[in-house]
């Protein structure tokens, strides 16, 4: 069983909700991002979303686009990602970690190089926000083939007939975007997100998780009601961006231990 | 013959274009490619594109005859296609004109625009204040401060101006902004891109509006000289002036299409925007496969050109197409040889060109002296040189 499959199984056992925090690789600095991963389980991550940084990261608002350019100063590849994944691999074997990023760097590094580099990391699963399911079908089926998860976002503007298709390509979970906008903006309608997450439980069996507009602990709450799984991104990234680097660990890991009480309320 | 039929209906030229968007894009690409379908050959619309081409842009714009140009270089003659005399001075308004028109038909009240030297910017603000809609601009902050007087003209036509400060505060970061825009406003928005560029309907979209310079040059051509020029040459950036004069011709045999990039400070150097003829890679950028500038981790680099119309990493799918099937062949132009055709061209014919079509001039110069004066070379003249002129004065330490 793969490990994103196993933790949702045990979560559910014990009537819990995952929590799964971003982070930007390389985001304040490279020698903080693996300290970073382990604090954060360590704090009560689930799993972690861990972000590609790219040049010109189109879905994703200021907060994202920041931290992508931090992490790009000390030029954090694709590669260097890769083996942050493989030193946290050292020490944790359970935590599922997911990549988040863009096709080109993908595409740069050749699609076949990444999937065997990938699970030879121990990333678990891929998310690449720019391949929707009608361009991506061979590359998910080398992730397919490799262990590997795709996860699939699914847009308040998807409609019900593009839903089934993209379930059908989809493992290991859905990642419902909770808004219409980038990674960060506004705040989510919590009965809309009802209603759609509804719908889209009648398409498959998959958990899903919500995200891009989860901006606190009461917002993490009335999510981790409705969705398996909540994702926590901008605000993670924030809390990042306005610590410094004695005060980073404590600051993430408060934020964590804030958001893990109001899940574990819900 | 076979008959030239691109895209496919996923917008796909071979391995390149396509719709590579986050799913948050993907209903509002499929409304847009509906529509569009619905009205590429509506009577109705193509009517009132042409009313407003003809009466609001000054269509067709001639062809003129660059003889005392030809004569000086001594070879093939030069012909232009004077874009540069449209409305707004430059091709850029053939496009905005149609999807402003396809916006108002889809009940939206809103668009936005990306751009780089404002003209697109310009072109944009202008229609939509034609047809009274909101527009707000795209534009990198680093453009905002070089090309002052297009900002002006953008806000005196009614619209909002947004410098972006994110990347490299130029044209792809404008672009980036502008479809994080169109994600968050999707119900009341449309987005105007400017060039054959984006994901699927846009660069075959574009395409068919700007094909209108290449439908008007075979009809003048046949009736100037008696025959199609034996080569069309037209600067790249994105690549819309280039596919708009190109496109008509794809179908007839012995004219050659000649793209011109920017080689800006030289290929060698690194700093120029020429993905196709420096052989880029190729990868996924702005919503479709093409080739594209980038490091060796997929991260686009910063590009430099002259002319802030060609500094862009990427080019439209089609032309990488092009370059690959063989139809079109791919050249590029440093900034000091696109400078010079620029000087050429304001003495010997009285046009001051812009900056973009100084490289097409340039590179039809080169050709020109290694061709037969009984041969002709057609030059897409995509816009005029007004909005440059603080640029070249800079470069001549002249201050205005």
């Amino acid at each position: 069983m793969s490990r994103i499959k196993t933790v949702f199984t045990q979560l559910k056992a014990q009537g819990k909700k995952a929590l799964i925090p971003y982070i930007t690789a390389g985001d304040p600095h490279p020698d903080q991002t693996v300290p970073l991963l382990h604090a954060l389980v360590a704090s009560g991550a689930d799993m972690i979303e861990l972000g590609v940084p790219f040049s010109d990261p189109m879905a994703d608002g200021p907060v994202i686009q920041r931290a992508s350019e931090r992490a790009l100063v000390h030029k954090m590849g694709l590669r260097k990602v890769l083996a942050m994944v493989k030193l946290f691999r050292e020490t944790n074997q359970q935590t599922p970690v997911i990549l988040m990023g863009y096709a080109n760097p993908i595409e740069a590094m050749g699609s076949d190089q990444f999937v065997a580099l990938a699970k030879e990391s121990g990333v678990d699963g891929v998310l690449t926000v720019d391949y929707p399911p009608e361009e991506c079908s061979a590359f998910n089926t080398r992730l397919a083939e490799a262990g590997m998860d795709s996860i699939f976002l699914l847009s308040p503007t998807t409609e019900p007939e593009r839903t089934s298709l993209i379930v059908k390509q989809a493992t290991g979970f859905l990642y419902y975007v909770s808004l219409k906008g980038v990674t960060g903006a506004g705040n989510l309608d919590i009965v809309e997100v009802k209603r759609r997450v509804t719908e889209i439980r009648k398409d498959t069996d998959l958990p899903i998780g919500v995200g891009f507009g989860v901006k606190d602990a009461a917002t993490a709450r009335e999510v981790a009601a409705i969705a398996d799984a909540v994702v926590v991104g901008s605000r993670m990234v924030l809390a990042i961006e306005q610590s410094d680097a004695h005060s980073l660990i404590a600051n993430v890991q408060s934020l964590m231990t804030e958001l893990r009480t109001a899940i574990d309320q819900h | 013959m076979q008959v030239y039929d691109m895209p496919d209906e996923r917008g796909h030229f071979g391995p390149f274009g396509g719709i590579f968007v986050a799913e948050t894009l993907v209903e509002a690409l499929e409304e847009l490619r509906v529509m569009y379908e619905k009205y590429r050959h509506d009577p109705e619309f193509l009517a009132e594109f042409a009313y407003d081409l003809k009466h609001f842009v000054g269509r067709p714009s001639p062809i003129y005859h660059a003889k005392r140009l030809s004569d000086k270089i001594g070879g093939a003659q030069i012909y232009l296609k004077r874009e540069d005399l449209n409305h707004t001075g430059a091709h850029k308004v053939n496009n905005t004109i149609g999807q402003a028109l396809l916006a108002k038909r889809m009940g939206k009240p809103r668009v936005i625009a990306e751009t780089g030297a404002g003209q697109h910017g310009v072109a944009t603000a202008t229609i939509a204040a034609r047809l009274g809609l909101e527009c707000v601009v795209y534009m990198g902050a680093e453009d905002v401060k070089r090309q002052a007087p297009n900002v002006f003209r953008m806000k005196l036509l009614g619209a909002t101006v947004v410098p972006v400060e994110s990347g490299s505060k130029t044209l792809k970061d404008a672009l980036n902004e502008a479809m994080r825009d169109w994600v968050t406003n999707i119900s009341n928005t449309f987005y105007i891109i400017g060039t054959v560029a984006g994901p699927h309907p846009y660069p075959m979209m574009v395409r068919d509006f700007q094909a209108v310079i290449g439908v008007e040059a075979k009809l003048q051509m046949q009736e100037m000289i008696g025959r199609q020029p034996d080569a069309v040459v037209a600067c790249v950036g994105g690549g819309s002036n280039a596919m708009g004069i190109f496109y008509p011709y794809i179908d007839v045999e012995g004219v050659r299409l000649i793209g011109v990039e920017a080689a800006g400070h030289g290929l060698e150097t690194g700093q120029h925007a020429a993905p196709l003829t420096a052989n880029s890679p190729i990868g996924v950028l702005h919503g479709n496969r093409t080739y594209l500038m980038q490091d060796e981790d997929g991260n686009i680099v910063e590009t430099h050109s002259v002319s802030a119309g060609l500094d862009y990493p990427g080019v439209g799918p089609e032309h990488a197409w092009l370059k690959d099937i063989h139809r079109a062949e791919y050249v590029a132009i440093t900034d000091d040889e696109a400078m010079a055709a620029f000087h050429n061209l304001c003495r010997t014919e009285g046009i001051i060109p812009a900056l973009e079509s100084s490289h097409a001039l340039a590179h039809a110069e080169k050709m020109a002296k290694t061709m037969p004066p009984d041969q002709v070379i057609l030059v897409n003249l995509s816009g005029r040189g007004d909005k440059d002129i603080n640029t070249v004065a800079k470069l001549a330490n002249i201050t205005l």
